[in-house]
């Protein structure tokens, strides 16, 4: 059998919900954050930063470096590493600062 | 006459301040913290444990949420039995209301109340705590406050470290015991410090493929001294156990070497290593490419000080190039009723920061005379510690590896040239001229993950104090709460 952290830690979740992540839904097991819920589908971006518009995703995973922020539920510039994937959660590719609604040019 | 309920309304505050009003809060409940609050609490000391995160632990005992159903979180620890024996004490001084935990607060400001100094601890200061919890504040008074908020990782740009895919070795390592998840299959591990193999361990442990730990410093540099090393049996084992695990896996490790680029457009597919000299200046002609989905990088823990520079408390340089508090043998800090445990007094691991935060509690709790084996211990360990700072302190020349557009700071998305330039051209010569000039370090993460760099491109050769009246980023909504 394949190694993967799961059977490492064996761990019995309980089923995986659903989110949506750009439109499309995601499988996300309970207890795990936005991020990881993302890693865990092989999604590493989910912000595209303000400057030069390069995709950007979790770095250190703590909630120190900002570089996870995703609009979460309607909210830009959310930590994802830090938020829990709950059932129904909308994540949405974060553009620039995220507050294209107030249009600060 | 005021109206009838106030009385109640009396005693009601009466209730709300005696609940608010502790002996000691303790700020982080990783190892130091949480061994300083159960060894405060079985002498009787009434304390607060306030910590960021939603489960005591800290980064060395992060675990899984108990939703993810895992039976043997053991195996993404060392010593686990030690952190659920804390845990149960914890539990058991909750339950007779002698620890209040309060996790998912963010201690951004710590002052000395203007009201505290009453008769229960004449020699004392009170200390103000102002916590966000990310939608509101909560503020707690203490007499004591010992200091446990650990380290961040230290992250040295390179070409390519923004593509997604590589991350901080803390950072897989924090992802994969929280949330049970990879950042890829294929994970190359790089930087310089233990914690890379620890870091390389468990990730082959979890199933990933990790082609080559790449450690710019040299393990020699610790044979050196073989006394200090001989007093410390048990981190010799650790470092042959994950030798042992890494060998069984095919693990390569590449000494005084780095990873001078990764490769990639939407995500990091290749990473080039090359060799370094003695100053960590890349040797040309030494590069190979390595073909891997994910990188997972760190130089090494910078303590987190912010809290106690900002009330003035002595740092002391450490050999790794960090600042530490400097705090006495009872480990007291140079700030009054401010005591310090843990990696905030110099990165020495998870063993050395139990010892610490009991120590501290001793002292808070006025045991004359700390017990003599426990000083032992943390003297043999902070031995260690040193020696361990002295063998990965980045070398001057890794900046010999950046490329004029290579971004230095992530948030604001600063090549390494516009430093240059405000070095060279516009006078700056520390990090602070920089920020001010280039905006880096001013981003959302206010410095935390190019701050070292930028400091040595400024050309200072020590580190200097951090000072910021807000210790993170608070919604100006919770500062208008303030009392």
């Amino acid at each position: 059998m394949r190694r993967t952290p799961a059977s490492l830690a064996a761990a019995e979740p309980g089923p995986a919900h659903t989110i949506e992540f750009d439109g499309r839904p995601i499988p996300a097991l309970p207890g795990q954050s936005i991020a990881a819920a993302l890693w865990a589908q092989g999604i590493l971006a989910w912000r595209s930063t303000r400057i030069a518009g390069r995709p950007r995703g979790a770095f250190c995973g703590i909630g120190a470096c900002y570089d996870c922020l995703a609009t979460v539920d309607g909210q830009p510039n959310q930590r994802t590493c830090l938020l829990p994937a709950a059932p129904g959660t909308t994540v949405t590719t974060q553009e620039g600062h995220g507050r294209a609604d107030l249009d600060l040019a | 006459m005021p109206t009838s309920t106030s009385p109640d309304a009396a005693a009601g505050a009466d209730r709300h301040e005696r609940r608010d009003r502790y002996d000691l809060a303790v700020i982080g409940a990783g190892p130091a913290g949480l061994a300083g609050a159960v060894a405060a609490a079985d002498r009787g000391l009434r304390c607060a444990l306030l910590d960021a995160g939603a489960r005591p632990g800290g980064q060395y005992y992060r675990h899984p949420a108990p939703e993810l159903g895992a039976a043997r979180p053991d195996r993404l620890h060392h010593h686990w039995s030690t952190f659920t024996a804390l845990a149960d004490r914890l539990a058991a001084h909750r339950q007779a209301g002698r620890i209040r935990l309060l996790s998912d607060h963010h201690v951004f400001l710590l002052e000395a109340d203007p009201a505290g100094g009453g008769t229960d601890a004449a020699d004392r200061p009170h200390w103000r705590l102002h916590a966000s919890t990310g939608e509101r504040t909560s503020q707690l008074t203490a007499a004591a406050v010992l200091l446990a908020t650990g380290a961040y990782e230290r992250q040295l740009p390179f070409p390519g470290w923004t593509l997604p895919g590589v991350v901080t070795a803390g950072g897989a390592q924090a992802m994969l015991k929280a949330g049970l998840v990879l950042p890829g299959r294929r994970i190359v591990v790089a930087g310089s410090g233990p914690l890379l193999l620890a870091a390389a361990a468990s990730l082959t442990a979890a199933g990933a493929r990790v082609p080559a730990v790449v450690e710019a410093g040299d393990y020699l540099g610790y044979a050196r001294r073989p006394g200090v090393l001989a007093a410390v049996p048990g981190k010799l084992g650790e470092g042959v156990t994950h030798g042992v695990a890494l060998a069984r896996h095919a693990v390569r490790l590449h000494r005084a070497s780095a990873v001078v680029e990764a490769h990639g457009t939407e995500r990091v597919t290749a990473v080039t290593v090359a060799r370094l000299d003695a100053d960590w200046r890349p040797v040309p002609g030494t590069e190979r490419r390595i073909a891997c989905d994910a990188l997972a990088v760190g130089h090494g823990l910078v303590p987190q000080l912010e809290l106690a520079t900002e009330l003035g408390a002595e740092t002391r340089p450490v050999p790794d190039g960090t600042l530490a508090l400097r705090v006495d043998a009872r480990q007291r800090t140079t700030v009054p009723g401010l005591w310090a445990a843990g990696e905030t007094c110099g990165v020495g691991g998870a063993e050395l920061a139990l010892a610490e935060g009991e120590l501290a509690a001793l002292a808070i709790a006025g045991d004359p005379q700390p017990p003599v084996a426990l000083l032992a211990r943390r003297r043999r360990l902070r031995g260690f510690a040193e020696l361990m700072a002295a063998a990965h302190r980045p070398g001057a020349g890794w900046p010999g590896w950046l490329r004029p557009d290579t971004e230095v700071c992530r948030c604001e998305e600063v090549p390494a040239q516009r430093i240059t330039e405000a070095v060279e051209e516009l006078g700056a010569t520390d990090a602070r001229t920089v920020k001010l000039l280039t905006r880096a370090g001013m981003g959302w993460c206010q410095g935390r993950m190019c701050g070292p760099a930028v400091a040595v491109l400024a050309g200072m050769s020590e580190p200097s104090a951090d000072r910021r009246p807000l210790s993170c980023p608070v919604r100006l909504g919770e500062l208008a709460q303030l009392p």
